[in-house]
């Protein structure tokens, strides 16, 4: 029995999908204790402000604080968490405090597509133009090219991204007027009715474009400069001189021998970057009233509605974990030595 | 220790000092970014004394273009730009460097006893490390700092114990690798016990990489405190960076074209200090690793 068990922790997927779980149910659990056991709780908070807005009496406000965070208030602490848990095992993560009686996962449904569509889009877009970069400067190096570009990459990767977006909107949309401001914020044109149109589509894309540049804008430096080490490193290595001895095509070895081993421990930075720019998305988000999960994270913070705050927060550290493990997984599939553990 | 034993130790220190800012000095980055710190901690100490604060609104004076009086102009109450600007400049310094230093001081402790100890103490930080890794942090910060009354220290720690994880392993890493040599090897068969190793044999070879860890966490805080000042989820002063461009965003960039100053000055002031660190932690780079140097 402990055998088969030592055998399984010792699978390289079974390990990545234990830690899916394991962080999931952390933050879960943080969660809970932190909006149940802190002085001041928000349950606490808003049974008072309940009495106090509405006039309810406290048995009344309670039982609507209860019906909202879907816990039973008069049961012991761990039979709640157990509760809480298993609702969320249901996907019931509670009622919406502000938007009354909307749950919280359907809202989540519905803002968080446009995260996920504008952020992987940036994020695909910016890795592939920083690899093609960073190969360039690599091959180039100490050229005029190289010297610039370095430099730039240098300064871009150093701005923080919701300057650039406020930069973006100043300039372009009000100080020069030369993107319509109606268009660079929102998601889309309210009158457009959503669906498969043609129209629909193109204003989905006009309203994405600035959010998206300003993504990319201060993603692609990371890469290229790694990017350019990494080639730099490989293009040392004997297999390259050997290549290079049996007379293989020049794009051969660029592609298949040096871009694809330095492109490997890039695999790696892209899922912590992946994290990285959705927790900025709701700095990014709110600049250009773009309304996907940061958006609905930051007008649940600011509202003080704590059952979708906690919502929103577990989905966005489920959607990073996930992404991390895909990538770990597929890194696995690529490169052996990671499987064994090398 | 006797004065004679203190004052060669202190002379070794000294002239590792003045070396080390030589070769800073000798590249061009690192002396650009170097100068660019020291006007900023110029006016974090000595600016609230040389442009004292003046909150008072003035309303005869809004949105004044810059003069010799007010070299960055007015804001929305016809206050001095410029003052607000370097009174800030403590407050934003402050907190990263606390929240650095927190990050870096327990990177460095996870990282050298996990890999200098291995097996299960190993694995274990490790994990936790893992985890943690993988919870976006600003979004936890900004929960967390909308659920408790945060102070700047509070929030200064929180985000330094939040951030020590990548560092950790890299530098966990780099003590496997220093681990085989001879060094090390010589000063365990001497058995010179745990403590001795790790911070007399092995923490002077990880320095260079401590170094520029701390300035990238410096860069890495920064971004963090004035964006969730920024979006005003941290109990806030009237002069602080994030504060100008959340006021000047929302009540003045988007409605007034005369603003455009009132917000440009704090994002320079930001973008100056980022560019700096980084700068300057690139010159750190150089001066710590010769093989970098042509």
């Amino acid at each position: 029995m402990s055998e088969t068990l030592i055998r399984l922790y010792r699978n390289f997927f079974f390990r990545k999908i234990l830690r899916v779980a394991v962080t999931v149910f952390i933050v879960s659990t943080l969660t809970f204790f932190i909006v149940r056991l802190m002085p001041g709780n928000p349950i606490d908070i808003y049974i008072s402000s309940l009495m106090s807005t509405q006039g309810m009496s406290y048995q009344e406000a309670r039982q609507m604080a209860l019906a909202m965070f879907s816990i039973d208030l008069d049961a012991p602490l761990h039979l709640q968490y157990i509760q809480y848990l298993s609702n969320l095992i249901r996907g019931d993560l509670g009622v919406s405090i502000t938007s009354t009686g909307t749950p919280v996962a359907k809202m989540i449904a519905e803002f968080l597509p446009w995260t996920l569509f504008s952020v992987s889009l940036s994020l695909f877009a910016s890795f592939g133009i920083g690899v093609a970069l960073g190969m360039v400067m690599a091959y180039r190096r100490g050229g005029i090219f190289d010297t610039i570009l370095t430099g730039i990459c240098t300064i871009m990767s150093a701005i923080p991204n919701y300057i650039v977006g406020i930069l973006v909107i100043v300039f372009i949309g009000i100080q020069w007027n030369l993107y319509p401001l109606e268009t660079m914020r929102g998601t889309y044109t309210s009158t457009i009715t959503p669906g498969f149109t043609i129209e629909f589509i193109v204003d989905v894309f006009k309203h994405v474009l600035w959010p998206f540049i300003t993504y990319v804008v201060c993603t692609f430096g990371g890469w290229a400069l790694s990017m350019r080490a990494n080639t730099i490193s490989t293009l040392g290595e004997d297999y390259i001189t050997v290549a290079k001895a049996k007379g293989l095509k020049e794009s051969r070895i660029t592609f298949s021998y040096v871009g694809r081993n330095a492109i490997l421990p890039l695999f790696t930075s892209l899922t912590i970057s992946f994290g990285f720019i959705f927790g900025g998305s709701l700095l990014i988000e709110n600049i250009f009233v773009y309304k996907g999960i940061g958006w609905l994270l930051w007008s649940a913070i600011n509202e003080r509605d704590y059952p979708t705050m906690q919502g929103v927060f577990l989905i966005m550290t489920t959607a990073v974990v996930l992404s991390v493990t895909i990538a770990d997984v597929l890194y696995g599939l690529i490169d052996p030595r990671v499987r064994r553990g090398e | 220790m006797t004065k004679e034993k203190y004052l060669v130790k202190w002379r070794g220190t000294a002239s590792k000092t003045i070396g080390l800012l030589k070769t800073i000095y000798a590249s061009k980055h690192g002396t650009v970014g170097f100068l660019i710190l020291l006007i900023y901690l110029f006016m974090a100490f000595f600016g609230s004394s040389i442009r004292p604060l003046d909150t008072t609104p003035k309303p005869g004076q809004m949105y004044l273009p810059p003069s010799i009086k007010y070299p960055l102009g007015t804001d929305n109450q016809g206050r001095d730009t410029l003052s607000f600007i370097v009174n800030g400049t403590f407050d934003v310094l402050y907190i990263s460097l606390v929240a650095s230093m927190v990050s870096v001081i327990l990177a460095v402790l996870v990282g050298s006893v996990s890999g200098f100890k291995g097996g299960t103490v190993d694995s274990i930080l490790m994990y936790i490390s893992d985890i943690i890794l993988n919870i976006p942090q600003f979004p936890l910060m900004a929960v967390l700092s909308g659920l408790m009354r945060l102070t700047d220290v509070s929030l200064a720690m929180l985000m330094g114990v939040l951030s020590w994880p990548s560092l950790a392993k890299a530098i966990r890493s780099q003590v496997l690798s220093l681990k085989e040599r001879d060094f090390i090897e010589a000063a365990r068969l001497l058995d010179l016990g745990t403590r001795h190793i790790v911070f007399t044999e092995l923490m002077p070879n990880l320095m260079p990489y401590i170094a520029v860890s701390f300035a990238l966490a410096m860069t890495y805080s920064i971004y963090n405190y004035v964006g969730l000042v920024f979006l005003g989820f941290v109990p806030f002063r009237a002069y602080n960076w994030g504060v100008m461009i959340n006021h000047a965003w929302v009540l003045g960039a988007i409605y007034n074209r005369d603003s455009i100053l009132w917000i440009l000055s704090p994002i320079i002031a930001i973008v100056g200090l980022e560019v700096g660190v980084i700068m300057f932690s690139r010159g750190l780079e150089l001066a710590f690793n010769p093989r970098l140097r042509k």
